[in-house]
């Protein structure tokens, strides 16, 4: 599959702080990847965020190092607008990111903004506010939205711009449990279509099943890049110890340790419960017990 | 929770709307925080959460009914004489820092409701403690993280030398080391210096592991109050609020573990109940 996104030997600082926030980074991104990017706070994310969006260096001014390509594009050399049609972001505070005070002027914004055809920019609104479930709301007066529908209409609003490429920087951190099941839905329904996605959360737990790789930040560095199963299937003491675990991970290293369960278990809850499930039937006999180590 | 003493904080038959046009937002409200309770409010954005919270000290006035405090109606306080005894702590720390120092933002409150300038220093200085920002004093708000920040709005609320903390969502956006961090100071103030305090919370996880009590809140009522393993394992009215219980808790049902004879909400309590069925 062709290549979305590459980072090569990327390190920045920003002009007023010598300090490097990012040190050494590399890595691609394949056409319709969902790539988790997780790491203490102040790790450099969202920095990662505008090199990958082009707000740095073109923008944000700052010592960059290295090369990032966007759709082949390097991102040196055009400007951030022009990259917008390439890469869409979605960022933490619902609040802060809609102008529009319908949802079909907000989604209208941007298109507009690069001069594009009425007709064709009315024309993309219906199947993109389906795709976030949003497809009832299109005279809706922005400011009547809850957050989660907010968050979603933005993510609409980024896709207007027709970018093959998407990130989503902590979109909900700010939302209460539906709304960010409402974000997540969104997302999964991007995945099927092929978009592009770049997610940074701190919530692990509802990140497992929908990322492809999880690349692991600390300390400005890119420490590793792995599938999410893969990432809890092994012994994490003393590593990571800014990410919160699953419960599921928790309960299944505290079984391990205790003898019960022969491998790391499953991190994924409904695979979990039927490891559990089979644990639980060995009844005392643990020697008979696969999980998911051995797998 | 001393049930024969007063009530410190008491909703008595409150609802609240904020115009006489418009729905009531919550609705015959009755509830009782005593000296020393640490309690969860927790319910789908919508639910009343905020607006409860808010007639805690007063920020908010009941339109029916009263809210007591310490015995006597929040409307009769003044405005000074609530700011020493409840602190209100925004869900945003950036909403309500403006100061150009650390040590300026923690001052600024003490200094405000009147204090003398040695007890401004003295109180000042102690909040900054501890929730260990004193290295930091003297440097601008905006170059600490969003963890320090959090912990800064904490502290400048504290520095009031209040006795009593509504806090809102205090552990929005913040890393694991960092939601530790100011629960563990949070659970510890309510337990050296018995400390009132009521958090807002969409944690489920927060609330399971460190907060004794839940109030839960769906469409302006309160549908369920008592102790955290009891609330989060009444599946039924979890579900009427839209809240779904801790993840260990939703496992144990799946495996019939939870047979009325002990509560699973917390990690050790599941790995518990799997030992022993086994």
């Amino acid at each position: 599959m062709s290549q979305s996104v590459r980072v090569e030997k990327l390190s920045f600082h920003y002009n007023n702080d010598t300090r490097w926030i990012l040190k050494n980074v590399s890595f691609e991104i394949c056409e319709g990847d969902v790539v988790g990017i997780v790491g203490p706070s102040g790790v450099g994310k969202s920095t990662l965020c505008y090199c990958l969006k082009g707000i740095i260096p073109d923008v944000i001014p700052g010592n960059l190092v290295g090369n990032v390509w966007i759709d082949n594009i390097n991102t040196r050399q055009v400007s951030a607008g022009k990259i917008a049609e390439h890469i869409g972001i979605v960022f933490q505070d619902p609040e802060s990111q809609i102008v529009g005070l319908t949802v079909e002027e907000e989604l209208a914004f941007g298109p507009e903004n690069m001069e594009e055809d009425p007709a064709e920019i009315l024309s993309r609104m219906p199947v993109l506010l389906d795709l976030v479930g949003l497809g009832t709301f299109r005279r809706q007066e922005t400011y009547k939205l809850s957050g989660g529908q907010k968050q979603r209409l933005a993510i609409a609003s980024a896709l207007m711009m027709h970018p093959k490429i998407l990130i989503l920087d902590e979109p909900t951190s700010e939302l209460d449990p539906v709304g960010r099941e409402e974000v997540y839905q969104a997302v999964r329904n991007l995945k099927e279509k092929g978009v592009t996605i770049i997610l940074v959360d701190h919530h692990i737990e509802e990140m497992l099943d929908v990322v492809d790789r999880l690349l692991v930040f600390e300390d400005g560095m890119l420490v590793e890049d792995s599938k999410p199963r893969d990432f809890f299937q092994r012994d994490l003491t003393g590593k990571y110890t800014w990410l919160r675990r699953p419960q599921v991970v928790q309960v299944g290293s505290m079984l391990h340790s205790a003898g019960v369960a022969k491998g790391f278990m499953n991190p994924l809850e409904e695979e979990f419960i039927e490891e559990l499930r089979e644990i639980l039937a060995s009844g005392n006999a643990p020697d008979s017990v696969a999980a998911g180590g051995e797998r | 929770m001393a049930t024969d003493a007063m009530p410190h904080i008491e909703f008595d038959q409150v609802s609240f709307r904020y115009d006489k046009s418009t729905p009531f937002v919550i609705q015959d409200i009755r509830l009782q925080i005593y000296t020393g309770d640490f309690v969860a409010l927790i319910g789908q954005n919508g639910s009343g959460k905020t607006t409860l919270a808010k007639h805690v000290n007063g920020i908010l006035k009941p339109s029916l009914g009263q809210v007591l405090v310490n015995g006597r109606a929040s409307q009769a306080y003044k405005r000074l004489e609530m700011a020493r005894l409840i602190g209100y702590c925004y869900q945003n720390p950036d909403h309500q820092i403006f100061s150009q120092t650390v040590e300026a933002e923690v001052e600024y409150g003490p200094k405000a409701i009147g204090y003398t300038p040695e007890k401004v220093k003295e109180q000042s200085a102690a909040a900054l403690e501890l929730v260990e920002l004193t290295h930091r004093r003297k440097v601008h708000p905006s170059m600490l993280g969003r963890g320090e920040r959090q912990r800064l709005a904490v502290a400048s609320i504290l520095a009031m030398g209040v006795s009593t903390l509504v806090v809102d969502e205090p552990t929005t956006g913040l890393d694991f080391v960092g939601v530790t961090r100011i629960m563990d100071l949070l659970a510890s103030w309510n337990s050296r210096f018995n400390t009132t305090i009521v958090i807002i919370t969409h944690d489920i996880s927060v609330v399971a592991d460190y907060i004794p009590r839940v109030v839960l809140m769906a469409q302006g009522r309160v549908l369920l109050d008592g102790p955290t393993a009891d609330v989060l394992q009444s599946f039924g009215e979890l579900k009427e609020a839209a809240i779904r219980p801790p993840q260990v808790t939703r496992i144990a049902h799946a495996l019939n573990l939870l047979d009325g004879t002990r509560s699973i909400v917390r990690v050790p309590e599941l790995v518990e109940a799997l030992l022993q069925r086994r």
